[in-house]
């Protein structure tokens, strides 16, 4: 664990002067605030936009971030250097989820301003298994790139279906249809309900598949490329 | 200290190396010369368990390299040319991740950043340092826990003489400290000047090995003496009776500006034994 921290720690220093990165933990956050607060539609929903940015950012900030952190030390070679002085590869993974699972439960809690009481609570928790999830597809595509353009070009397509199709699905009955197979559509219906009691059984078993085929993802992807 | 014994190791059917012996023992600075593709990396990759080879027998430290516990990693320092730096962060942030690594107060930080001449870059992002400063920030994250064994891999390739000659020194002083040193290089003034002992890689084989003084030694073929005289004549005189007459003869009338002795240096034995230049791409 003490390895993790100090990976955790070196991430924490790293991203404040990585601005590609920066940008994509705080871009969703900042939009919420802005756009809820400047932003009035006669019968547009209670927290719209917090709704909508809320999927987005599950489906980019945690999707992109590790795979933009992993595939570049694979670049770099850094990777081998924290494995040549004895970091484990599950140690440095979970140090990297960590970190990017607690800087996106940061930005969530800057999104959930626009809730009260309990509402915050369940958002909360939806948004933080979302970011598993993500985190995990993540570093699916960071152990498989050799470089960073490898990583950019894999995760571009997975992160415009996973962030766009829960929104474009509010407009068209067809994408809505498609979309139901990922875990970002299921967590937006679970945010528009937002309640732990109503989530309909559909709703477990399509999580459930995306978590399976993610993690079965993950293993083949590590046991065949490791971390080197 | 490092045992290689009929290391074998190919990439599909290209055999990189084939039937390896070595054997380094501690406190000196061993070299593996060779040219471009001749197999170093990869030898240093085994050695440092970063490469599984196919056959054979590699210790270091007296145990199996692929048995080296998490205690025994952090006995040894790789340099390796590839790797890379925390190039956003500032020289003394990319220590500090290796100094909590390896459990090493923060307080040591400075220090070995004086010690590598990088005393007043602490601050500097990385890659904001010249090649030759990368290169040192490099050994300093090597040297920062004072390994037993020091992997070098190419340490001054692309190096100015400066940073080469800097570089040299904070090596030998290693050495002095009494660590092992493994280093590879392709430059064989470099190999003269550092090693005890080198061994000359081709095409996955080790053609020679030993001192760097014998080999040369024993490569001494021609076993003449080079002279330029005063009147700017170019002489030169076998090892023999009549020779020496006649060099005491010319130093005597005080004819003499320079006198070279014959044998080889690393670079023109590799060539007689290869065929091939050691710095050949």
């Amino acid at each position: 664990m003490r390895n993790s921290l100090i990976i955790i720690k070196k991430q924490l220093k790293d991203t404040l002067k990585n601005r590609t990165i920066l940008i994509q933990f705080i871009l969703f956050p900042i939009m919420t605030l802005v756009m809820e607060n400047a932003i009035r539609i006669e019968g547009m929903p209670e927290l719209f936009f917090t709704k909508l940015f809320s999927v987005m950012y599950i489906g980019m900030a945690p999707l992109t971030s590790v795979a933009a952190i992993i595939s570049e030390e694979k670049e770099k070679n850094t990777l081998r250097v924290m494995m040549m002085a004895n970091v484990k590869p599950l140690q440095y993974l979970l140090g990297v989820g960590i970190y990017v699972w607690t800087i996106c439960m940061i930005g969530a809690g800057v999104m959930a301003t626009g809730f009260r009481g309990r509402d915050i609570l369940t958002y909360m928790c939806f948004m933080g298994v979302g970011f598993v999830i993500s985190i995990v597809a993540g570093a699916c595509v960071g152990i498989f790139s050799t470089s960073q353009m490898s990583a950019t070009s894999l995760v571009m397509p997975a992160m415009m279906v996973l962030s766009f199709a829960p929104m474009l699905s509010m407009f068209n009955e067809r994408i809505a249809r498609i979309s139901q197979i990922f875990y970002t559509q299921q967590l937006r219906i679970c945010l528009d309900t937002l309640s732990l009691d109503s989530i309909e059984k559909e709703t477990y078993i399509v999580m459930a598949v995306n978590i399976v085929i993610l993690m079965v993802l993950f293993c083949i992807t590590y046991k065949h490329k490791g971390l080197e | 200290m490092i045992h290689c014994e009929d290391v074998l190791k190919s990439f599909g059917d290209k055999n990189v190396l084939n039937g390896i012996n070595l054997d380094i023992e501690e406190g000196q600075i061993f070299g593996l010369l060779g040219p471009s593709g001749a197999g170093k990396t990869t030898l240093i990759k085994i050695l440092t368990n970063q490469l599984i080879f196919d056959s054979g027998n590699v210790k270091v430290m007296g145990k199996p390299v692929n048995k080296l516990t998490g205690e025994d990693k952090k006995k040894i320092g790789i340099m390796m040319d590839s790797f890379g730096l925390y190039e956003r962060l500032s020289c003394n942030d990319n220590l500090k991740i290796f100094a909590d690594i390896y459990g090493i107060s923060h307080s040591c930080i400075s220090e070995i950043l004086n010690y590598v001449g990088l005393g007043e870059a602490g601050k500097r992002a990385a890659s904001k340092l010249s090649k030759g400063m990368q290169a040192r920030l490099k050994l300093a994250r090597v040297f920062m826990h004072n390994p037993k064994i020091i992997f070098l891999d190419e340490p001054t390739s692309g190096l100015d003489p400066q940073s080469m000659k800097a570089i040299h020194k904070l090596i030998l002083e290693k050495k002095n400290m009494g660590c092992t040193i493994f280093l590879t290089t392709h430059n064989m003034e470099e190999a003269a000047a550092l090693c005890d002992n080198v061994a000359l890689l081709n095409e996955g084989r080790i053609v020679e090995c030993g001192v760097p003084e014998e080999i040369c030694r024993k490569y001494n073929h021609q076993k003449t003496l080079s002279m330029h005289l005063a009147s700017g004549e170019e002489i030169e005189l076998p090892h023999n009776k009549e020779a020496a007459e006649k060099i005491f003869e010319l130093l005597k009338k005080g004819m003499v500006e320079t006198i070279h002795s014959s044998e080889p240096n690393l670079e023109t034995v590799f060539l007689e034994i290869t065929g091939r230049k050691l710095e050949e791409a």
